[in-house]
């Protein structure tokens, strides 16, 4: 049985990407105890998906490798992985947590050696990938999975393959009798981190996403761009691998919308420069991009990026919400639509159309396990009536790295001040 | 701390280790050569049977000097994770085994390179201390709050909440600073559920600006200590024991003793006189977003008037980006991020007062983002407030009319338009300091003339709002366009101040919403570096680490290297002009210790000697072995993880040649290791820091960058010793560098190959 220690001064943090990891690592360094939950069997959340962060086009694992490494060195950090939060009851100070536990059908002795991949052969969609590329059934979910410890498939489990794996082990590492367990503790305050998916771009029924292989989302560009990512960095069209020189960029498909996301998701537009440079470093004069926009929102210092990017011959800017997205005979995407500058009907024939989504909220809220003021797009809002539980990063609104980290560090103190006054330092 | 160092070795056999090398010979190596008392083998060191064996040692007293010869240090931290014990890691798996092909001809250089790595591990570790702190610190929760505004307000609100005391200090007799004359503020909230989709559903509408509330909850909480009038004419110390002189007008100055410093002193509205073109000073019809709050605030509801003639406003214009998102002369280049929805809000007065007042936004790119903003945006054109894509030029003054010319984006075409009022959306100014390494250039500056124009470049700056008393001068560093730190995307907080944190517009442009949030992430950063300095503990990114520099003094020769290099200003100059460290502010980056040229500085945990030593240690077979040593000093947080990484996927190999050293900083290597090097006969030196361009990647902001500065004189020492320039490269690697960072080792052995081995062999 996993055991957890936790007093009503323990803080719990649902979600472990940035900004739950941001506003554990700050609250335990602090000297606060904190238990962290993150669903996924690895914390890091949508960033570790990430190719670069705009504007500095660095690289997100650089960052991850120094939370990671606090994360691994914090003796008041608890981390459970393949946990999810079902349910809070209690009230500011004093709650009770009720965590739902998956088996990872691998335990703690794992080395991450590999022989358990080697030895399974089953293949399933890479979710790292959003399903562009496959991976075995015993795997580790990327390079810098924090844990660093594999995961059998549950899929795996009753067939031969989930044998060959346990046989593979030489540590004993491979547990196939691993069951659901459910953990109950209590914490003081809660900061709820859950962030963000990308918007369902099948809905978005004009643009095609489920009709034509060669419109595909920004997310999933990001792992194309990716060298560890499906195609080892090379910008080729799903269809028939061709080099993907000439590009569209959609810009609010699905967001600003009455029949999709009615709110701005803010991170699009910088997404969408910053991708530009992608096509424009991978085939330089040959590159041909196209940015469709309503508005491009390179809000406060990003107005620099976006200078940047305008300063880039091969990519021009149209400011148009396209009708449509067709396909030609060869499979190029062609996009209709009238540029609304100048009022210009236009049908622009691409190699890939990149649909720049929004982000809704993780949880869908009509079924949210906890009572708390959402606004209608599903978004956390700052309410008193939350009592001691404090949204954080993405869960409160559509917001880049930068500001859902800041928006972290916030909930941090406020959990904290919970915490300090169940503690009785506060007064 | 342990006088008595106990050395024990420990090696593991698993993960094809004790398959692929002679665990007896690393044993062998590890007692005989690397001096352990002891080397004990595991077949999975890292299981809790292995973690014990080792548990009972020091338990026993019999280890207080560990070695580990197994994985990465990256790998199993978890487990090999000991407090009060001096550790260091060979790295046989991924740095060895992984990294080398199988076969019976590879075999040799193999076994030779991770006997090496343990020599290099029990080097490194004899030469360790177990950290202790400098109980220098003790526990102060008392916070300096500096600014007048929301902001500020809001630190010291979450900072008493958590139960710590707050000396706010207000440079105006009242305080609510910039929104003071708010009349009212963009809602903070987004629609409730259950509020439809349709055109006409009710929407958040401007809200009240609670400033007098917040003012009044800050006057009420005992607390906090409002000064106003007041100025900080001098700060000094470090994180826990910041002293702070607080004056006021009236001449009176307290000190106060300080845990953490919170700036968050906004913004000044940009001035809008170097705006001609909009006729802003030509006629009092023309005014700023900040003056439109103070008439609407005046009107309280009732109709808007003109200033010129007190007549009621029947058509108003809003100019967005006045001055903004421009790259002429005197105007700001960013976005100010908060105009966007000022400007709707106050199109929306006139429409409340007037439904048949005309009221324009023309703008090039509207930018609400967010749910709230995007409802905001909708709540304005269910107002019917024009929105206008177009670009004004000009506002031509006629009689009592206003005409603004613009570029309507839409129809491409000139035009213009009549109103009675115009209101210039413009920015934010960040209220900071002076640039510290503005002062520097002046001090520094080689030439009269460079000094002259650093003096100008200084005339014009701000006047001091900390007063730091700090070598590297009295304020925040700056990033572009006057705002301060920081620059890295994950960590938005980090400064190069320890224990001083900025919030709010100072850091960025934005909104009222956003800058009271973002005071409760300064605010809890402030608590937290005083929480960690009474443990004598590092901040970011070394968090918790207890070493701190400390500097023989006899050897120093007051250089100043040392206090001019760290990049995070945490180093002083005594009266006798000695390097005084600060502890406190001091974020172990190791660049002091790679700037001595006379090597007298060190931490307890990472030396001139757990280096140097680890490079003595190193076997360095003669001239004719044809074989080659390599030394690679790498970036711990980058470089080093490649290459880890690179052995974990499989496929690349490196030179067996090559001995890789983590570092904790390319800043912190020092030249003596190099020079030393290549005395005691390596072939080729790589060294590998981040990125340290304007876009710097270096967690230590200038770390990568001195180095590469400092290691530009290397070539003098190698022609001094009549060895080929190529013999030592500097790289800058990316954590993303899997592929590249074997690559770049294998092309320095190539290049021994080519030139040859060096002559300086033992």
């Amino acid at each position: 049985m996993t055991e957890v220690v936790a007093t009503n001064e323990t803080i719990l943090v649902v979600g472990g990407g940035i900004s739950g990891m941001t506003a554990a690592l700050e609250a335990a360094e602090t000297g606060k105890q904190v238990v962290l939950v993150e669903k996924r069997p690895y914390l890091g959340g949508r960033v570790s998906q990430l190719y670069k962060y705009f504007p500095k086009l660095c690289f997100p694992t650089c960052g991850l490798e120094i939370n990671q490494r606090r994360a691994r060195m914090n003796p008041n950090l608890r981390v459970l992985t393949m946990a999810e939060v079902t349910g809070i009851k209690g009230d500011k100070g004093n709650y009770t947590a009720t965590v739902k536990l998956s088996p990872r059908y691998v335990n703690g002795n794992c080395t991450a050696c590999g022989d358990c991949e080697k030895a399974v052969s089953a293949e399933f969609d890479d979710e790292y990938n959003y399903g562009l590329g496959k991976r075995k059934g015993a795997y580790l979910p990327y390079r810098m999975a924090m844990p660093t410890q594999y995961v059998i498939d549950p899929r795996l489990i009753g067939t031969e393959e989930a044998d060959k794996a346990k046989a593979a082990c030489k540590y004993d590492a491979v547990d196939l009798e691993m069951q659901e367990e459910t953990l109950d503790f209590p914490c003081g305050a809660v900061i709820w981190a859950t962030g963000w998916q990308p918007y369902d771009a099948a809905k978005i029924q004009p643009y095609g996403y489920d009709r034509f292989p060669n419109v595909i989302t920004s997310v999933e560009f990001e792992r194309l761009a990716d060298p560890q990512g499906p195609t080892g960095g090379k910008l080729v069209r799903p269809s028939d691998g061709k080099e993907a020189k000439k590009v569209a960029f959609i810009q609010c498909a699905g967001s600003r919308d009455r029949n999709h996301l009615l709110h701005c998701s803010r991170i699009c537009c910088m997404a969408s420069l910053k991708q530009c440079t992608y096509v424009a470093d991978a085939w330089g004069a040959e590159a041909e991009v196209s940015v469709y926009y309503i508005d491009m929102r390179a809000i406060d210092r990003f107005e620099d990026f976006y200078a940047k990017v305008r300063g880039i011959e091969q990519v021009k800017f149209i400011k148009s919400k396209p009708a449509s997205v067709v396909a030609d005979k060869e499979g190029n995407p062609v996009v209709h639509g009238v540029d609304t500058e100048g009022y210009k009907r236009f049908a622009d024939t691409f190699d890939l159309v990149v649909l720049a989504v929004g982000m809704e909220p993780s949880v869908d809220k009509d079924s949210f396990p906890v009572d708390i003021v959402l606004n209608r797009e599903g978004f956390i809002e700052a309410d008193p009536g939350n009592g001691g539980v404090f949204a954080a990063g993405c869960a409160s609104d559509a917001l880049d790295v930068n500001r859902a980290v800041q928006h972290a560090t916030g909930a941090a103190l406020r959990a904290i001040q919970v915490v300090n006054g169940a503690a009785g330092v506060e007064g | 701390m342990a006088v008595d160092k106990k050395f024990a070795g420990y090696l593991c056999t698993g993960c094809g280790i004790g398959e692929r090398l002679d665990a007896k010979q690393l044993t062998m190596v590890a007692t005989r050569e690397g001096k352990m008392a002891s080397c004990k083998s595991h077949p999975m060191l890292c299981s809790a049977e292995g973690v014990q064996l080792i548990r009972d040692d020091v338990a026993a007293g019999n280890a207080t000097h560990v070695m580990i010869a197994a994985c990465s240090r990256r790998a199993k931290m978890e487990a090999f994770n000991f407090t009060d014990i001096a550790m260091s890691r060979a790295n046989l798996r991924e740095g060895v085994i992984w990294l080398r092909p199988e076969g019976d001809e590879h075999q040799e250089t193999t076994q030779e390179m991770a006997d090496d790595y343990v020599r290099m591990a029990c080097a490194e570790v004899r030469f360790m201390t177990v950290p202790s702190g400098s109980g220098e610190q003790s526990l102060n929760r008392n916070l300096l709050v500096v600014g007048n505004g929301v902001t500020a307000m809001a630190s010291a609100l979450e900072a008493a909440k958590a139960g710590y005391g707050v000396h706010l200090v207000c440079d105006e007799g009242v305080l609510g600073g910039v929104y003071k004359d708010l009349y009212k503020r963009v809602p903070f909230r987004a629609a409730p559920p259950g509020v439809s989709n349709a055109r006409t559903a009710p929407l958040p509408q401007p809200e009240e600006p609670g400033i007098a509330e917040m003012i009044a909850e800050v006057q009420a909480n005992p607390r906090i200590s409002v000064h106003l009038n007041a100025k900080v004419t001098k700060t000094s110390g470090a994180p826990g024991r910041f002293s702070a002189d607080i004056s006021t007008e009236s001449g009176g100055t307290v000190t106060e003793n300080i845990g953490a410093i919170v700036q968050a002193t906004d913004y000044k509205p940009y001035d809008a006189k170097r705006l001609p073109e909009f006729a802003y000073g030509k006629t009092p019809d023309v005014v700023t977003n900040f003056e439109m709050e103070k008439l609407a605030k005046a009107a309280n509801g009732g109709p808007l008037k003109r200033p010129s003639d007190g007549k009621e406003v029947k058509a108003v214009a809003f100019i967005q980006c006045a001055g903004q998102r421009s790259e002429q002369e005197g105007h700001l280049p960013y976005c100010s991020g908060f105009c966007c929805t000022e400007s709707i809000k106050q199109a929306m007065y006139f429409k409340a007062q007037n439904p048949d007042c005309d009221a324009t936004v023309l703008f090039d790119d509207l930018r609400t983002p967010g749910a709230a903003g995007e409802d905001f945006y909708r709540a304005g054109q269910q107002a019917q407030v024009t929105f206008s894509k177009g670009k004004a030029s000009e506002v031509v003054v006629e009689g009592g009319k206003l005409t603004v010319k613009f570029k309507d984006l839409i129809l491409n075409e000139d035009t213009a338009m009549e109103c009675d009022l115009v209101v210039l959306a413009t920015g934010q100014v960040p209220n900071t300091g002076p640039d510290p390494y503005a002062q520097l250039a002046v001090d520094e500056a080689p030439t009269e003339e460079e000094k002259e124009a650093a003096r100008r470049a200084l005339a014009v700056a701000p006047p001091s709002i900390l007063n730091l008393d700090y070598r590297q001068g009295t304020d925040l560093p700056q990033l572009k366009h006057g705002f301060v730190d920081s620059h890295f995307i994950c960590f938005p907080y980090e400064t190069r101040r320890t224990g001083i944190y900025a919030a709010g517009p100072v850091r960025r442009p934005m909104d009222m919403k956003q800058a009271i949030d973002d005071a409760a992430g300064a605010t809890l950063k402030a608590i937290q570096a005083a929480e960690n300095a009474a443990l004598g503990a590092g901040a970011h990114p070394r968090v918790g680490d207890l070493s701190y520099p400390t500097f023989r003094k006899e050897g120093c020769t007051q250089c100043k290297r040392c206090t001019v290099e760290c990049p995070f200003g945490a180093i002083n100059e005594d009266e006798q002009k000695y390097p005084q460290f600060n502890e406190a502010r001091c974020r172990r980056c190791g660049t002091c210790m790679g700037a001595c040229p006379v090597r007298v500085i060190s931490f307890e945990n990472y030396s001139i000697e757990t280096v140097g030593q680890q490079i003595k240690a190193v076997d360095v077979p003669d001239e004719f072995s044809e074989k080659p040593r390599l030394l690679v000093l790498a970036c711990e947080n980058d470089a080093y993880p490649a290459l880890d990484m690179a052995a974990q996927a499989g496929g690349s190999t490196i030179s067996p040649f090559a001995r890789v050293i983590p570092v904790r900083c390319l800043g912190s290597v020092n030249l003596n290791w190099i020079t030393d090097a290549l005395n005691s006969g390596y072939d080729g030196i790589i060294l590998m820091g981040c990125r340290r361009d304007d876009d710097y990647q270096c967690h230590f902001v200038r770390g990568s960058k001195m180095a590469a500065e400092r290691l530009s004189k290397v070539g003098d020492t190698l022609q001094q010793l009549r060895l080929e320039t190529e013999r030592v490269v500097v790289y800058e690697v990316a954590i993303t560098d899997v592929q590249r960072v074997p690559l770049l080792i294998n092309d320095m052995a190539a290049t021994v190959e080519k030139i040859g081995m060096s002559p300086f062999k033992f």
